[in-house]
């Protein structure tokens, strides 16, 4: 391996960003591709689907063989609301194989008590979220209904080009947050991204319900990364 | 900076960078093919340097005593390998994997 290769590597997985090791299995040449890169041809193909899989292994192309190894980032979700379907979302999560964190200012929500797995906190979103900052492989689904609590998450969520956005809400409450996150400077693009309502369109009624919608979304949303359109289903 | 969510102290590739800045010389052996039900996943790295000392792992142990082997001789040689482990009595290796799969592991040098 190229040390210069290993220290590229490295700083992206550091930094959170996807890449591939390609290694030219007849003479062991090695380089990264970062997500994004432009690959031309077969090759190009395989790597592009490589970043959406997440699969490593080989490939043909050109001609060669080459070992694709695959660094994805660890995708975590954000859940913003300790509510009924955060408490049902959070074993499904970590079961799903995403690290849920659950942010809530109202103490009463935000209790190990009615949360026993998933990462709690119970401060305003601002605070955690300039801890812990999104990124393009967090998923953010803002539950409280409550735009004090909900709005600068999606902003911020939007802003970091999260993989996937959610909000909670029927159409009515949707269209006055468009307004509001309007007037806070998101553009109608971004604004596109929401799942609103959110959650694919199962029928999903109770909490648990909607928490297996909202979790089918992000896993769509996971898969489908860079491709055309987004995924989008309704519910809730 | 934001926490990268990566366990540094336990990361084979960061282990390995870590040696290569100490002067060490290291290999990095990856599994790059399984068939059955192979322990580790492809991908998966074991590092080494030129003491035998490792981390992370190709296998559930059961083949790591002999990528280190071959993983020294790579470090001296500079010429990568390609190992194959299979069932303990079939195979050509002194080695082989309990679980009855089969992995195909990748032996290059660092630099």
């Amino acid at each position: 391996m190229d040390p210069f290769a290993l220290k590229t590597l490295n700083a992206e997985r550091r930094s959170r960003r996807a890449a591939i090791l390609v290694t030219d299995m007849g003479d062991g040449r090695d380089r990264v591709v970062k997500e994004g890169d432009l690959v031309a041809g077969d090759l190009g193909q395989a790597i592009a689907k490589a970043f959406r899989t997440g699969l490593s292994g080989s490939v043909e192309a050109e001609g060669r063989q080459f070992f694709l190894n695959v660094h994805l980032p660890q995708p975590r979700l954000v859940v913003i609301g300790a509510v009924h379907i955060s408490q049902a979302l959070a074993p499904m999560a970590r079961i799903a194989g995403f690290p849920i964190e659950i942010i809530d200012p109202r103490t009463a929500f935000a209790s190990a008590e009615r949360f026993l797995e998933g990462s709690l906190n119970a401060e305003w979103p601002e605070d955690v979220l300039t801890r812990r900052p999104l990124d393009r492989y967090a998923a953010l689904a803002a539950v409280t209904h409550d735009p004090k609590i909900d709005d600068y998450a999606l902003k911020a969520a939007l802003d970091a080009e999260c993989f996937y956005v959610g909000a909670l809400g029927s159409r009515k409450t949707h269209a006055k947050r468009v307004e509001r996150l309007l007037a806070m400077g998101a553009t109608p693009q971004q604004i596109e991204r929401i799942n609103a309502p959110i959650g694919l369109d199962i029928g999903a009624a109770s909490p648990a319900e909607i928490a297996v919608a909202v979790l089918a979304q992000v896993i769509s949303a996971f898969r489908s990364r860079g491709l055309a359109g987004k995924a989008k289903g309704e519910a809730a | 900076m934001p926490s990268s969510f990566l366990d540094e102290a336990r990361d084979p590739l960061t282990i390995a960078e870590n040696w290569m800045k100490d002067g060490k010389d290291v290999a990095i052996a990856t599994v790059v093919e399984t068939w059955g039900s192979a322990p580790r996943p492809v991908g998966s790295h074991l590092v080494i340097d030129a003491d035998g000392t490792f981390h992370g792992s190709v296998s559930g142990g059961c083949v790591e005593g002999a990528v280190i082997s071959e993983a020294i001789e790579v470090i001296g040689s500079g010429k990568p390998k390609m190992l194959e482990f299979g069932v303990a009595d079939e195979t050509a290796w002194q080695v082989g994997l309990s679980c009855g799969g089969r992995i195909r592991v990748y032996v290059e040098r660092l630099g």
